[in-house]
């Protein structure tokens, strides 16, 4: 039998000692061998950072506080443990990586530092021996040129080298137990790719036992050995990965697995010869650098992209962060100006005109945005966002208020909302409010940028639909961007692949996506994690073809 | 780095030659005869005139300005009207008690505050935090001349440990020096505590939120440590900001501190110039007031790319 690493039993953790207080985890029992990744999956919400920081010791002090149960590290008991103990487990025994490699590292020390300090605090190697180490352990988690990232500050390494600094921080005095809460959820899927590479191969070579939060079913299937599954704070189930994703017990697994957008496209509507509502034309967004005393330079953000959306029809761009897809949105939109090229808006070209004679067209092209939280205004009641559209083209107010109402309806929300604020609602139901106020101008034209990205896979579906549901009923076109190549399967009757500011590939989704032509898509496809997996069928694709 | 020095220095120029514009228009622009000021009430025409020419008051306007600009560069920065002594001679008196007690009022502040913000942050919501809290409440809303007289029966009169009032040159020695600043100094520092620690509670506040805290902690780190390497370093650029400002009204506003222990500094320099009229040294001070808080915002700019390495310029 293999060596438990991780032994929770029971665990209960609550807000505040007093008997009745809430428990935010209920119940809670994992097990984690040696050699062994159990991914621990489950919506926000479902307790899953909490029960990983329960573990480390790192809850808040005097606001949740673990009142049973048991957290066992290679025998020893954790909950009862003291601080300076705690201490001497952290980075030795058990360590931790997180989901933001930006913030997670401090911007004002060095990074060779930030690793430096595990071995000052924990070891008694002098100054020689601890950089030699370090720097070994830089070349083991794949860093390039690691004298000069050694001495760099976060900000001058990218999202994946940063994440590659925690692994080095996390695994120098080769911990038994390490704890990975989202660390790829930030990254691109081609650099995501190579981190859960990175910790399945240090792993077999430490034989390290890993529990690794997501939310991402894809890098489940990618990583578990086991999986477990929570919701509101208690285990729903847990097992090996095959039995999770083939034969689900509990019915909230299935609705998990059954919200995932699949890879393989959704079969193609129709063409039509509905009028183009939208088209971009060889348009450049180049921001320049001034320089005292050198040349300004030049970053090209987007580079000759054309596109066309007909009425009725949605049209993905898909890449990865940095590509230039939400700067070619915000240029459509004109909530930046182009420096070349033209857009046309229902047969205008509207590039070029001045921001007052923008005005009467800027209704027909609405944008909803990513982070629901903050793209409303929270001193604001719902109905006078969504009123405040219309008001300002010179709708009476009492009739904009009357839309508003209507327009909830329409994104199934109830009418009271109208009188609340943005706080007293869900992601979810914050950006049914963001499409029912970009409706509100009856826009032609509707952008998405990233619009389902922040939202859980179940809440997603749901706001997939209704895209999908006021497209039907208003025909209106869609410019979806996403970096998400699953959601872009399932909405988009054509896509546009962008990388470095440039369209690599575009064409309908069915082909672009089953058979992409260019090295670059391929790339983006082969690294979408789960890739093997038709989840929502429960079985893996290549089973499905037969 | 150095050529943000040089070209922070160069931009200070034209600042410098907008004060010295106002400056000069200053004396020009008010209502009055700056001759009948100088003349006193009972002086003939002739007189006035006679006085007219010598300060070259009947030149052109520009004339004056560039005669005016050329003499402030030569450091000749006029005579006082009142006890004709050139106007540098005056403020090279004064200006040592100014910058002796601005100097160790901001360093005692120092000393005190940033340990106890960082405590209040620390153990925030405690009675600790309470404390220093109230403490700070305290600090601002009793005034500094009460803390004065207050210190002075205290320190002086009752334990007569210091003498009540006065100022020694440090050329005279560090003992009497010392323990005639000393009492101002407590005075002073009491607002800046207040204002540097609730700046350092609130700033640390922030930052102990951030993720890379909890990496340190991860990490097995001391508390002291995740305090000071990771959270005071990330929460001094805003502090750095208050304290700089602070030095700048320090040097030239402590009219107060220096009318409450008698001290011979610019403060009242200033006030006994303005209640005068006395206009070279109303120009001069303003000169100098000016040159100070660009000095300081310069300072205060190079130490915020000294700790935050994403501040690049």
């Amino acid at each position: 039998m293999t060596d438990i690493v991780l032994d929770i039993n029971n665990l209960v953790v609550a807000l505040g000692k007093q008997p009745g207080a809430s428990r935010i985890i209920d119940d809670v029992s994992l097990r984690v061998a040696e050699r062994e990744t159990l991914c621990l999956v489950g919506e926000s919400g479902s307790g899953k950072s909490v029960t990983s920081l329960t573990v480390m010791g790192l809850l808040q002090k005097g606001s949740l506080i673990p009142t049973g149960g048991s957290v066992k590290l290679v025998g020893e008991e954790l909950l009862t443990a003291s601080d300076r103990r705690l201490r001497q487990l952290r980075a030795t025994r058990m360590a931790m990586i997180f989901q933001e490699p930006m913030t997670a590292l401090n911007p004002v020390v060095p990074v060779g530092r930030q690793i430096d300090e595990v071995l000052r605090v924990h070891t008694d190697l002098d100054a020689r021996a601890r950089r030699r180490k370090i720097l070994a352990m830089m070349e083991h988690v794949r860093l390039p040129d690691v004298e000069r990232i050694f001495a760099s500050y976060p900000h001058r390494l990218s999202g994946g080298q940063r994440q590659r600094i925690m692994i080095a921080m996390a695994l120098v005095l080769e911990p038994k137990l390490l704890i990975a809460d989202e660390p790829t959820t930030a990254l691109d899927v081609t650099t995501q790719k190579q981190i859960l590479t990175l910790i399945r191969d240090l792993q077999r070579d430490h034989g390290t036992a890993v529990l690794f939060i997501t939310h991402d079913m894809g890098v489940v299937a990618e990583i578990a050995d086991r999986v477990a599954v929570m919701r509101h704070g208690r285990l729903v189930e847990s097992g090996p990965l095959d039995g999770i994703l083939r034969n689900p017990l509990m019915e909230y697994t299935r609705n998990l697995l059954a919200s995932v957008p699949s890879l393989v496209p959704r079969a193609p509507r129709q063409e039509t010869n509905e009028p183009v509502v939208l088209e971009a034309n060889e348009l450049c967004k180049i921001y320049r650098e001034r320089s005292f005393f050198g040349k300004a330079r030049e970053v090209p953000a987007a580079k000759n992209v054309t596109l066309t959306l007909r009425k009725g029809r949605t049209l993905g761009i898909v890449g990865e962060s940095g590509s230039g897809k939400s700067t070619v949105a915000r240029c459509i939109v004109r909530l930046i100006d182009p420096t070349s090229g033209g857009v046309r808006l229902v047969g205008r070209e509207i590039s070029e005109l001045s921001r007052r004679l923008l005005q009467p067209h800027r209704k027909k092209i609405q944008i909803i945005f990513q982070d629901p939280y903050r793209s409303l205004n929270p001193r604001v009641t719902i109905g006078e966002s969504i009123a405040e559209g219309p008001i300002n083209y010179g709708m009476p107010r009492k009739e904009a208020l009357s839309k508003a109402r209507e327009l909830l309806e329409l994104v199934h929300l109830p009418v009271d909302a109208i009188s609340r604020y943005p706080h007293q609602f869900s992601g979810g139901q914050r950006q049914r409010i963001a499409i029912a106020r970009a409706l509100a101008l009856d826009p032609e034209v509707l952008v998405a940028d990233e619009a389902v990205s922040a939202l859980d896979v179940s809440v997603q579906a749901q706001v997939l639909d209704l895209l999908d549901e006021i497209q039907k009923r208003l025909g209106i076109g869609l410019l979806f961007i996403t970096h998400d190549l699953r959601v872009a399967a399932q909405i988009c009757d054509d896509v546009v692949v962008m990388q470095h500011g440039r369209v690599v590939e575009q064409g309908p989704a069915a082909e672009v996506l089953t058979h992409p032509k260019e090295a670059y898509t391929r790339a983006l496809l082969d690294a979408a994690p789960g890739r093997g997996w038709d989840f929502a069928n429960f079985r893996p694709v290549a089973e499905a073809a037969e | 780095m150095l050529g943000y020095l040089l070209r922070r220095i160069l931009a200070a120029i034209p600042v410098m030659g907008v004060v010295a514009l106002f400056v000069f228009l200053l004396l020009r622009l008010t209502p009055g005869d700056p001759a009948a000021i100088l003349a006193g009430d009972n002086a003939t025409p002739e007189q006035l005139e006679r006085i007219r020419t010598s300060l070259g008051l009947n030149e052109p306007l520009h004339i004056q300005f560039f005669t005016w600009i050329g003499k402030l560069l030569h450091g000749d920065l006029g005579v006082s009207l009142i006890s004709n002594v050139p106007v540098l001679k005056m403020i090279s008196q004064r200006i040592e008690p100014s910058i002796s007690i601005a100097l160790s009022t901001i360093v005692l502040s120092i000393v005190v505050a940033m340990p106890l913000g960082v405590i209040a942050a620390w153990r925030h919501g405690t009675w600790i935090d309470r404390f220093v809290m109230g403490l700070s409440v305290l600090g601002f809303s009793v005034p500094v001349f009460v803390i004065g007289y207050v210190l002075i029966q205290i320190f002086a009169i009752d334990l007569r440990w210091v003498p009540v009032q006065g100022f020694r040159s440090i050329t005279a020695g560090f003992g009497p020096f010392f323990e005639r600043i000393i009492l101002p100094t407590c005075a002073l520092s009491f607002i800046y505590v207040a204002l540097i620690a609730r700046m350092t509670r609130a700033s640390m506040l922030d930052v102990m939120g951030e993720d890379y805290i909890r990496t340190a902690r991860a990490k097995g780190i001391g508390e002291m440590g995740v305090l000071l390497r990771h959270g005071l370093r990330n929460a001094a650029v805003p502090v750095i900001t208050v304290i700089g400002s602070g030095f700048a009204l320090l040097i030239s506003g402590v009219v107060v501190t220096e009318s409450v222990f008698n001290l011979p500094g610019i403060g009242r320099l200033t006030v006994d110039a303005v209640l005068a009229r006395d206009y070279p040294v109303i120009q001069a001070m303003i000169l100098l007031t000016s040159g100070i808080y660009v000095a300081v915002n310069l300072l205060i700019d190079l130490a915020y790319t000294l700790l935050d390495p994403r501040i690049r310029y």
